[in-house]
């Protein structure tokens, strides 16, 4: 059983909890997945006390699961949250979040110059360095910091 | 079946095997350029940024293989003013065309080209990006003035920072073992990413920001690039260096005897009209080594290989 303490907001049926959001990021993150846009119960949370990051926010989203596509629009703004898939009031999954090794129609280049903001395209773009967040445009090859590029 | 289309479109992906391939295909022409290998197919030539050298080196190398030539040299004259897509464009052309050859002012151009293309796309330069055609002279010129590509010292002068040939050549001798001299001002000097790209692939290097006959005396390749004005954000550090990455035929007193010098041209004062007598002078050379590179690179893309290439029987003669 959990304490008092513990539970910081009422334990949902099904569907996601994220969880170990930075909380300066906890209303990007419910931007980025377009929170506002359902029409199920959200329950956001944030300066809540963590032992990793000092303050957290956190986020449960009912009878919501998270498709991969909008997983990676998270990893970009959030790499490092967790995702805890609930059903029937268990955790039934746990997902950190991470950078794939490519995002296709995420992000923008960031050359003006490159065909993508050129052309009516799907971007691409090629996870060079995981580490450190460093992108490579298929297209124009530059490489740049995942901080510095805005998502689609 | 038939096989996957083939593009040509960054130098940065071949492997030694090809260059070499490549190379030696190249030297087939330079033996019989004139052939008609291509007769009956249809080469297209779109020019969305200006750049007659290369224009009329792809279109007479496609001619000297016997095909047709249609194309545009202007972006003026093309639908893409009027706001037609890149895509359109090529898918248009294809209908038309067994090859397109194109240059482009965006970068990866190209690439996207190839990606919606049913035929094959040979990049002829996309803005700052690639131009592998060039690179492919480059290395044709290399190859042929050194008799090999391996363990050369090779000395990149000038706009190290922007000059996108200088870039490839690094890329594409990376499979031979160089030893590369980067001259170059401050403001201009090779990026980091390329110098973290040469540590990666085990390429010594050295970075030199004078210039002059003792510096190069222990050069195989000298490739020089133009300092160009407009790259500089102080105009004060461009007049302090302008006169500095000049070169002049008493520079070459020391140079090996091997050794020759190359310009992706044009060239404007950055090697000096006294230099063109010089026997290590071979940019005009290099220029005209783009034929047969080019004829390569088309017969490559349609499928013709080299040993077709070598027991060829439309050579026409004289």
């Amino acid at each position: 059983m959990m304490n008092k303490q513990e539970r910081l907001v009422a334990a949902i049926e099904n569907g996601t909890v994220i969880d170990h959001i930075p909380s300066e990021k906890t209303y990007l993150v419910a931007s980025v997945l377009k929170l506002d846009r359902l029409d199920t119960p959200v329950t956001i949370g944030q300066n809540y006390r963590s032992k990793k990051l000092g303050s957290k926010g956190i986020i449960k989203v009912e009878n919501k699961f998270f498709t991969d596509e909008e997983i990676s629009r998270l990893s970009v703004v959030a790499p490092n949250v967790v995702l805890n898939i609930i059903r029937d009031f268990e955790v039934t999954e746990k997902k950190t979040v991470s950078l794939p090794n490519e995002l296709t129609g995420i992000v923008r280049c960031n050359n003006p110059k490159c065909v993508t903001n050129n052309e009516p395209m799907r971007t691409l773009m090629h996870v060079s360095d995981k580490k450190h967040g460093v992108l490579k445009c298929h297209y124009c090859e530059k490489e740049q910091e995942i901080s510095k590029v805005k998502l689609v | 079946m038939k096989s996957a289309k083939k593009d040509f479109v960054t130098i940065a992906n071949l492997t030694k095997e090809k260059i070499m391939y490549m190379l030696e295909m190249a030297s087939e022409f330079e033996k019989h350029p004139n052939r008609e290998l291509l007769k009956g197919k249809i080469v297209a030539t779109l020019f969305f940024e200006p750049s007659t050298r290369t224009r009329l080196s792809f279109e007479t190398a496609a001619n000297r293989l016997g095909a047709k030539v249609i194309g545009f040299a202007d972006p003026k004259v093309s639908s893409g003013t009027k706001g037609e897509t890149l895509k359109d464009t090529i898918l248009m052309v294809s209908n038309y065309a067994d090859v397109i050859v194109m240059r482009h002012y965006i970068e990866g151009a190209a690439q996207y080209a190839s990606e919606v293309s049913p035929v094959p796309i040979v990049n002829a330069g996309d803005g700052a990006h690639q131009h592998p055609s060039q690179c492919m002279l480059d290395l044709y010129s290399i190859y042929k003035t050194q008799g090999t590509l391996e363990k050369l010292n090779i000395y990149l002068v000038g706009d190290l920072k922007y000059g996108r040939t200088v870039h490839s050549l690094i890329m594409a001798m990376r499979h031979f073992n160089p030893t590369f001299h980067f001259v170059a001002p401050k403001e201009l000097a090779m990026p980091n990413e390329y110098k973290i790209y040469c540590k990666e692939h085990n390429i010594r290097f050295e970075e030199h920001t004078d210039f002059n006959e003792d510096v190069i005396a222990d050069a195989d390749i000298i490739y020089m690039t133009r300092v160009q004005k407009e790259r500089f954000s102080d105009l004060m550090e461009y007049e302090r260096v302008k006169n500095v990455y000049i070169l002049t035929a008493d520079m070459l007193a020391n140079a090996k005897e091997n050794m020759k010098i190359l310009h992706p041209l044009p060239r404007v004062n950055e090697i000096a009209y006294d230099v063109d007598d010089n026997p290590h002078a071979y940019y005009i050379q290099q220029a005209g080594n783009g034929l047969f590179a080019r004829e390569a690179i088309f017969c490559d893309v349609l499928g013709i290989t080299l040993d077709e290439v070598k027991n060829d029987k439309t050579i026409i003669e004289g």
